[in-house]
């Protein structure tokens, strides 16, 4: 097998930068060590008043009446809203977080009309001059419910019987196009040569059926908003987000507002995970806040961001795969029906799309199903729609390596994708590292290190996208040398290193000069969400650019000083130096200090939409120790390996690894969404929904494996997503090893694990 | 309904405010007192987020009213850091990565103070069930474990130094 790649190396070991590779104390870290830093909850401004959300106790219902005026009646009671405050808007689609938004859904999301759709879906709001009065007028509030039934089960909700959620819900992408609604909103079907025919080829075809219940981000900080409408009509919201261009557009469009009217002040993040990129209570809080002419704090209870945001899909899979004695995979089909939530649009097709993706499949035929049902509608989280799929492929291609007596690694190697392959998903790979990470794992101590009884090991491969799209950055060069680095993109974990590592490495200074900024919607350029894990590469480029036009300044600068033209003045490490040497250097700081005389200040912008996202691959191994007698199972040892392209901050790049992980292992053992027969959701709080703790997990290992991504200039590829889509498997494979049981349903809790093993005769 | 007067040092400050018998330690210390870096996660003593030491024991301060606070002594994460600088482990924070959104990182922080306060040389698998009442969605926890184990040493050879002088 030829290969063109280059040998993964560490940064660290990698000459040529000076600042990019290295591991410097974020800059807004201090200010989130001592308790500075201002997240969503953290605003308080005069005569603000606290707003609260009355939410649906039913999964479905008819809503017949609201009556608002008691809630009015009530001492300090300042305003009030319902669904019907707000426009009515045609169904539009607009650019969304890792998918695209429905304007129209998205209205009826944070405010019901006619019908609430699940429990703890919103339908009226007001705002009081305390949480006590907020609380009792929403306590006040009288309507009245045509209770209806209710469907939560994705497969239940396929039926020709299941209780339709929308009436105008026809199947797209279906011929003929059915006559009827249904609870399906789209099939999705990828498919290349003839599966059906390649499977007769096959020596070995494993088929299995997956089922994975609904997970939540989780983030710590519950959703928060400050809303400020002045007396012209203009608005300030500060808001936790994860793009705060993306709320003032969002609110803008649902408010039936000019967004310019909008400014967005991003507060710190406390958690995204794709969780934020969209609105629930922001246009709620400036409603109130133009009606009630104060500004207007909303702030959701854990339990509310449960039963009302989030979560990412519950699904149905079907996976067969089929492969010749000598490991070549020749065919591989399925069927993936994934829960979207009470409005259209769960990430079922990214699934179809990256359940393969690692791999060189001549045959194959994958069908996905967007299925709405009475839970809330789901929200993008960390690499959306790829993590269950992945489950499912990467239990099956476990199973097949092993029925044809092969290392599962050294059997995906031989299916390995490489440059030049055609993609599951369409294109032609450029250069991508998913095999370094394959062998990055093989070569890993951990691979080879013994087990105990009761123990196993299991190894998963997953495939993420990347995301470029549009951002704005702008330099500063400040008096006194240093640099100010905005940007539109809301730190979520450590980006503002990033971009004044990249910024430290253009212009040559230290990177404890730059200042990195997020600014809001009215002092930088349009930018998109922090999502797709799109902002070391894209923002990150419209720093490199800016900074690039900014040093291309500072020569002209110096050329102007020293009168001599420009092509003769060269930047190096900081200074402007003549190519000759007839003139003393000139640092930043020197030109700062003389640009009056210049031309004026040093600064420029620039603003793009990032070609070229780098793919991204990751290859885990998993140590379990499964308790016969109780079905636990503890994690032992885990490593990771995942393609960065460049790690731009290894240690943030590590970060991102070692959460992704962290969150597969809740999703592989713990976390699900449980709703009693009333459609309720019966466990709306972190003690009942269980998120990994410290005592849960083991160090997660991590090897940064770099292969440049071309379509950047420094060859970075997102780092934030991919990590989370091996787990799953991961975990199965490792309890197979332990138990000899395959595991088909998420999570793998002590119950289910206990059951196999009884079932099993154990 | 009327407000109690309480008392309390607070970081070491004699701090006085009113507060509503139904209102929590939570939401005085955020509202009135105006400390919002103790964070509120959850308000059911899942998360850890709102954690402070209240006379001398880890506490989730969403699970106390703010009445029962007369006369006690509080720290939270505002009263780490002090003139000389910043505590060891605010600094084994910053220097190992141990935080990404930073929203959890005040309990973190104040829960691995309480826990170095009593043990100044914990193991890897003690520091994991002393801050196993702090939930970081983020981290999985590697990084944080990590400069928790750092700053004890840290502090450890500070201390032996100081003993030598």
């Amino acid at each position: 097998m030829t290969t063109t790649i280059a040998p993964p190396t560490t940064t660290e070991a990698n000459p040529g930068y000076k600042w990019v590779g290295t591991r410097p104390v974020r800059h807004d870290g201090l200010d989130k060590v001592t308790g500075r830093a201002r997240f969503g909850a953290d605003l308080t401004l005069p005569g603000m008043l606290i707003g609260a959300v009355l939410r649906s106790p039913h999964a479905h219902a008819r809503i017949l009446s609201i009556d608002t005026s008691p809630a009015k009646a009530i001492d300090g009671v300042k305003a009030v809203v319902t669904g019907a405050d707000f426009p009515m808007l045609e169904s539009e689609a607009g650019e969304g977080g890792e998918g695209e938004v429905d304007f129209r859904d998205l209205c009826h999301n944070i405010m019901a009309r006619d019908k609430v759709l699940y429990e703890g879906h919103a339908l009226a709001a007001v705002a009081a001059t305390s949480r006590r009065a907020a609380l009792a007028a929403l306590a006040a509030i009288k309507v009245d419910y045509e209770v209806l039934p209710h469907v939560i089960d994705v497969e239940d909700a396929m039926m020709p019987d299941a209780p339709v959620l929308h009436e105008d819900m026809i199947t797209a992408g279906m011929d003929p196009a059915p006559e009827t609604p249904s609870n399906v909103a789209a099939r999705y079907l990828h498919e290349r040569g003839d599966a059906e025919q390649a499977f007769a080829g096959a020596d070995v075809i494993v088929e299995r059926e997956f089922t994975t219940k609904p997970v939540h981000q989780g983030y710590i900080e519950p959703h928060a908003v400050v809303a400020d409408v002045a007396e012209d009509g203009r608005a300030m919201v500060w808001c936790s987000s994860q793009g705060h261009f993306m709320v003032r557009t969002y609110t803008a469009k649902l408010l039936g507002w000019e967004p310019s009217r909008i400014k967005v002040i991003p507060a710190e993040i406390g958690g995204g995970f794709g969780g934020k990129t969209t609105v629930y209570i922001e246009p709620v809080a400036t409603l109130l806040s133009q009606k009630a002419g104060r500004p207007v704090k909303v702030v959701m209870t854990r339990d509310e961001v449960f039963r009302a945001t989030g979560p990412t899909s519950g699904s149905k899979i079907r996976f067969k795969v089929g492969a010749r004695r000598d490991g070549t995979i020749v065919a591989a089909s399925g069927w993936l029906a994934y829960q979207a939530g009470a409005f259209k649009g769960s990430p079922v097709e990214l699934g179809v799309m990256c359940m393969l993706a690692p791999y060189n499949v001549p045959n194959f035929h994958l069908e996905g199903f967007d299925v709405v049902n009475n839970m809330p509608k789901v929200a993008a989280y960390r690499a959306p729609g790829a993590p269950m799929a992945a489950f499912a492929s990467e239990t099956v291609l476990d199973e097949v390596a092993r029925a044809l007596d092969m290392d599962p690694l050294e059997f995906r190697m031989a299916n390995a994708a490489e440059e030049g392959v055609k993609a599951v998903y369409g294109p032609r790979f450029r250069r991508i590292g998913y095999r370094e990470t394959v062998e990055a794992i093989r070569d890993h101590p951990h691979y080879s290190e013994p087990l105990g009884s009761n123990q196993g090991r299991g190894v998963a491969s997953g495939f993420w996208f990347n995301f470029g799209s549009v951002s704005s950055a702008t330099v500063h060069i400040n008096e006194d040398g240093g640099a100010s680095v905005m940007t539109g993109s809301p730190d979520i974990g450590g980006s503002r290193a990033s971009m004044a590592l990249m910024a430290a490495e253009e212009l040559g200074i230290d990177v404890y000069r730059i200042t990195p900024i997020v600014a809001d919607t009215e002092s930088i350029g349009f930018t998109d969400m922090t999502g797709g894990s799109r902002v070391t590469h894209a923002t990150g480029m419209a720093v490199i650019e800016a900074c690039r036009t900014v040093v291309a300044d500072l020569r002209a600068r110096a050329a102007k000083i020293w009168d001599v033209d420009v092509d003769d003045v060269e930047w190096v490490e900081g200074r402007a130096q003549h190519v000759e040497g007839n003139h003393p250097p000139l640092t930043t700081e020197d030109l700062a200090e003389t640009s009056a005389r210049t031309g004026g200040p040093i600064t420029a912008s620039a603003s793009l939409n990032a070609r070229g996202a780098g793919v991204a691959f990751s290859t885990q191994v998993c140590d379990v120790e499964v308790d016969p007698e109780t079905g636990a199972v503890e994690i032992l040892r885990y490593t990771t390996a995942q393609d960065a392209g460049r790690a731009i901050h290894p240690s943030y790049v590590e970060g991102q690894m070692q959460g992704g992980v962290a969150q597969g292992i809740g999703w592989a053992l713990n976390e699900e969404y449980l709703f009693d027969r009333q459609g309720v959701m019966e466990n709306p709080g972190f003690l009942d929904y269980r998120i990994p703790v410290a005592s849960d997990l083991p160090m997660i290992d991590t090897v940064i494996v770099e292969v440049p991504n071309p379509g950047h200039p420094y060859g970075v590829r997102g780092v934030g997503e991919v990590g989370i889509v091996p787990p799953m498997a991961a975990v199965a494979n490792a309890i197979h090893d332990a138990t000899g049981l395959r595991l088909e349903e998420l999570p793998m809790s002590p119950v289910r694990v206990l059951a196999a093993i009884s079932a099993n005769g154990g | 309904m009327s407000s109690t007067p309480v008392t309390a040092t607070i970081n070491e400050d004699q701090v006085e405010f009113l507060c509503q018998s139904d209102q929590t330690l939570l939401e005085a210390l955020r509202d009135v007192v105006g400390l919002t870096g103790v964070k509120e996660g959850c308000a059911t003593g899942d998360c850890g987020a709102c954690s402070v030491i209240l006379d001398g024991r880890l506490t989730c301060s969403c699970l106390v009213l703010a009445p029962e606070a007369a006369g006690a002594t509080i720290f939270t994460v505002e009263g780490m850091a002090g003139p000389d600088g910043l505590h060891p482990l605010q600094q084994s924070f910053l220097e190992g990565a141990a935080l990404q959104c930073g929203v959890c990182t005040p309990g973190f922080l104040v829960a691995a103070k309480s826990l170095l306060d009593r043990r100044a040389d914990p193991s890897e698998s003690e520091v994991r069930y002393a801050i196993a009442g702090n939930l970081c969605r983020c981290t999985g926890y590697d990084k944080i474990v990590r400069s928790i184990l750092t700053a004890a040493e840290d502090m450890k050879k500070a201390a032996e130094e100081k003993e030598k002088v």
